[in-house]
């Protein structure tokens, strides 16, 4: 005799324990201290904190061990906290080129003011699996030099296209976790998409038009990562204040040049800015950035990496493994809605 | 021609801007009722900015393109998107050069020419398909395709079904866009005749876009010259071919008769 | 390290967000069927689990509310049961399983066998809010086709599928006119259940957390299935009776009992079914 299947609530509450018994793993070994991950694995507390759009290391951290390493799962936490912060005002825009960054490279010229400085890098290691033994290194700490961005000192003789349209100060850019989403978009409201959008996605995008899917003819004019002070004007002062510092990586891609009978030739530009250190994520939105100014920029549309709604809708990965993982849902309402159809269909063509 | 007081449609002085250069300037012609008009030209010569601009794809930048809605000529530039759109889905018909760009490849012949109906209105399944049957008839496609995709068709056949998509509604204006290049000459032919015959029957206003001359000569009544982006030389067709008064129209002449 | 305690507002949302979802809702139920596009906030729940239902619910509960939660038509299904604890927790909110006791209730893919009444309220999961979307996945262009009543294409659709099957093969989230204007998705419940939307006197909510829309059907509105003249609307049948408590003319959950395939059908609504058990 058939008897309902019941005990959801159950159910649930035993897999919520086989969970934290799996994220405990042995009862030998310490637990993760959320401390030595936020200082010992950095570039992920970067992602989580690029990909939740919230500057916190500290709660990068806790949310990447309580998600059992799950850089989703971790960003998802992150967001679900943000949803519960009031929004007391918006910072003045940052100033990247204001404090000396830790880390700036150019592939764009040999040498330039500044200099060349390659700061903490994987780039020039050899990948081989090895003991982690830090090497004590003469630190020569020397006089900061001011390094002026690249794309200021080519734009000063107006080779490459200027950051903004003259004269818009666009005060109070639009908000995409405020303001419904609506297609087509303001290149503002994409870089904020870009910015939180998913990494792995974008990268791949990004090759893709490497490969001929949407060519953009990118040059890394420059690379930066630093700090960057926050300011924010209080209405009751009426003057700037700076509430501290964040980490950003920053990229700034020279790009295919343009140009007509009635105005010279001039390179245009990609830009990348996420939190924390990201050079990967960074350089992949700014030739997104570029790649989705196309139509802008009056080039033919033929690749995926230039479909705004394409790019847009599919950036953001919360959203996308959401909607990929809720297949594990139960559907088997529609399910026997479509096996009673199917087998009319069945018994129709026999017939 | 049918007797009619005004013109179907009155170009006035038209021209669209590419930035500071112009597409096409300064055409002036009517087209009557029944009346076919073929633009020829060679590439560059603005004869697709006009068609582009009459169709609504392109703006008007100078000048004036009016069409008789309803007993009374219209002022293009001033309808709104809706008025243009509900113009598209019952009088007038875009026969595109590339008939893929003209059909859904992937939606069955029938579904094809029953969509226009089913955009105004037909909700009878069999009636719809009966007038898709109809008219595949009407355009010598077999009617035993009606089920099959254009992407099983032939490229004559494709046109001719993009024809009698675009018929279906019984509109009153179409414009076609070089619809002949890239078929095989006998197909051309066959299509030409089946494009002159409908547009008797049905009493059709066509502006017909071509370089070809042949075409021109074939199923138009009037035409147009135009040479980078001006209108050198209209009237009726057999007079301009026959008889050509500019020195360009007389190159094109000859050198169809000597090619 | 320390970490903020986090003080929760009543069902998890701000004020300032409830509001904007009011107006949202509220723009819905002025035009019915339309889909608002509203700034979805993101939940406890992941995208695509219900975090549209979330929110609209979360904006229309109050302290006299009684909410049932139902997913597949079972008030015990995991996702069900997730929802309901976490509107439990965050509204401090009275929970049924019984749909005549329920002012709010939220569903994921079926509509409730027990008739609705006025001022009832159901809140809709819904996945993809576009029915057009897989016809034309273009926002910008279906966006116009709704504005100017440009629904020829899914017309074209169910003529294809008569052409190739003999009949209309959609048989969940099938498509409505709504009010005479607007083509909407009744999300994917299974086309058994339009007919109960169709002058319904409860008010019915959609919420597209992920695609970030809202829509709704006020009460008493005429929603039409679409059809042929010659081919119309034809809702599913089941011809067996439950297993459990003998109805019939309700939808059928199939379960496999035995090695072989052998299968029983079960009332999918289990409220319902428990109640006609207990007669």
């Amino acid at each position: 005799m058939y008897v309902a299947v019941k005990g959801g609530e159950k159910a649930i509450a035993n897999a919520h324990s086989l969970l934290a018994k799996r994220g405990r793993g042995s009862e030998d070994t310490p637990e993760l201290d959320a401390v030595q991950v936020r200082d010992q694995l950095g570039m992920l507390v970067s992602r989580v904190m690029a990909e939740g759009s919230l500057y916190d290391p500290d709660l990068a951290a806790r949310a990447i061990v309580q998600a059992q390493g799950d850089a989703l799962e971790a960003v998802t936490l992150v967001r679900t906290y943000r949803t519960t912060l009031p929004r007391f005002g918006t910072s003045l825009p940052i100033d990247t080129a204001g404090l000396p960054s830790e880390r700036r490279i150019s592939a764009t010229f040999k040498d330039l003011p500044g200099g060349q400085q390659l700061g903490a890098t994987f780039d020039y290691t050899h990948r081989l699996l090895a003991d982690r033994k830090p090497e004590a290194v003469p630190t020569d700490a020397g006089e900061p030099r001011p390094m002026p961005r690249v794309t200021d000192l080519m734009g000063a003789g107006a080779l490459v296209e200027p950051d903004s349209v003259s004269g818009d100060t666009d005060p109070e850019p639009a908000d995409l976790t405020r303001d419904p989403t609506v297609f087509p978009m303001t290149r503002a409201e994409r870089l904020q998409a870009l910015a939180r959008g998913d990494e792995g996605f974008l990268l791949g995008l990004g090759y893709s038009t490497q490969r001929g899917y949407g060519r953009t003819h990118p040059f890394a004019g420059e690379v930066r990562v630093g700090e960057v002070e926050v300011e924010f004007v209080p209405p009751e002062l009426g003057f700037a204040v700076a509430i501290g510092r964040i980490e950003v990586t920053e990229c700034q891609m020279v790009n295919q040049f343009t140009g007509s009978s009635s105005a010279p030739a001039q390179f245009t530009r990609g830009y990348g800015l996420v939190f924390g250190r990201s050079e990967r994520k960074a350089m992949s939105m700014s030739l997104i950035d570029r790649s989705l100014r196309s139509g802008e920029l009056g080039e033919r549309i033929t690749a995926p990496a230039q479909d705004e709604e394409f790019v847009i809708s599919h950036a953001d990965n919360v959203e996308a493994t959401g909607f990929v993982e809720h297949l594990k849902l139960p559907h088997y309402v529609d399910f026997q809605a479509e096996l009673a159809l199917v087998r009319k269909l069945r018994e129709e063509f026999g017939a | 021609m049918i007797g009619n007081e005004e013109p179907l449609l009155s170009v006035t002085g038209a021209g669209h801007r590419y930035g500071d250069r112009f597409g096409c300037r300064d055409v002036s012609f009517e087209l009557w009722p029944g009346e076919v008009l073929a633009v020829v030209g060679e590439s560059g010569s603005g004869k697709s900015t006009l068609l582009g601009m009459l169709a609504r794809r392109l703006t008007t930048d100078e000048g004036s393109i009016r069409y008789r809605r309803d007993r009374e000529l219209t002022e293009l530039s001033d309808l709104t998107e809706r008025e243009v759109r509900t113009l598209w889905r019952s009088e007038w018909g875009f026969v595109h050069q590339n008939p893929a760009d003209g059909l859904r490849m992937h939606v069955s012949a029938g579904g094809n020419v029953g969509e226009p109906l089913m955009a105004t209105g037909w909700r009878h399944y069999g009636r719809i398909r009966a007038k898709a049957a109809e008219w595949l008839e009407r355009v010598e496609i077999p009617v035993d395709r009606i089920d099959d995709d254009p992407t099983t068709f032939s490229g004559g056949m494709r046109q001719r079904l993009q024809i009698a998509r675009n018929l279906v509604v019984s509109p009153r204006l179409v414009f076609m866009d070089e619809p002949t290049s890239g078929l095989d000459v006998s197909v051309q032919a066959r299509l030409l005749d089946l494009i002159r015959s409908l547009v008797a029957d049905l009493g059709l206003s066509v502006v017909i876009v071509t370089h070809d001359l042949a075409v021109a000569r074939l199923i138009s009544h009037r035409t147009l010259v135009m040479k980078d982006g001006a209108v050198i030389e209209s009237g009726l067709t057999d007079r301009v071919l026959d008889d050509p008064q500019a020195a360009y129209t007389q190159l094109l002449v000859s050198s169809i008769l000597q090619g | 390290m320390s970490f903020p305690v986090i003080e929760y507002n009543h069902a998890y949302l701000d004020e300032q967000t409830k509001r904007v979802i009011r107006r949202a809702l509220l723009k819905g139920v002025a035009i019915p069927g339309f889909q608002v596009p509203f700034a979805s906030r993101e939940v406890p729940m992941p995208r695509g689990w219900g975090t549209g239902g979330v929110q609209v619910t979360a904006s229309v509960i109050g302290d006299g509310d009684v909410l049932k939660v139902i997913d597949q038509g079972a008030d015990d299904t995991t996702n069900a049961v997730s929802i309901r604890q976490f509107f439990e927790k965050v509204a401090g909110v009275a929970t049924t399983t019984s749909t005549e006791d329920a002012t709010v209730i939220q569903t994921r893919h079926r509509i409730p066998e027990t008739p609705l009444a006025e001022g009832q309220i159901m809140v809709y999961q819904v996945p993809i809010p576009e029915p057009l979307r897989f016809l034309e996945p273009r926002e910008t262009e279906t966006r116009r086709m709704h504005a100017l009543e440009d629904y020829g294409l899914i017309y074209v659709k169910l003529y294809e599928d008569i052409a190739k099957y003999g009949h209309i093969a959609t048989s969940y989230a099938y498509p409505v006119l709504v009010n005479g204007r607007y083509l909407m998705d009744p999300s994917p419940t299974p086309s058994f259940d339009n007919p109960k939307l169709h002058r319904s006197p409860a008010l019915h909510l959609y919420g597209a957390g992920r695609e970030k829309r809202i829509y709704a059907v006020p009460p008493y509105t005429h929603v039409e299935s679409l059809g042929f003249e010659d081919h119309p609307f034809e809702p599913q049948r089941f011809t067996q009776p439950c297993e459990l408590c003998g109805s019939t003319g309700v939808y059928m959950d199939e379960v496999i009992v035995d090695d072989h395939g052998g299968a029983i059908y079960v009332c999918s609504d289990t409220d319902h079914c428990e109640r006609m058990a207990a007669l």
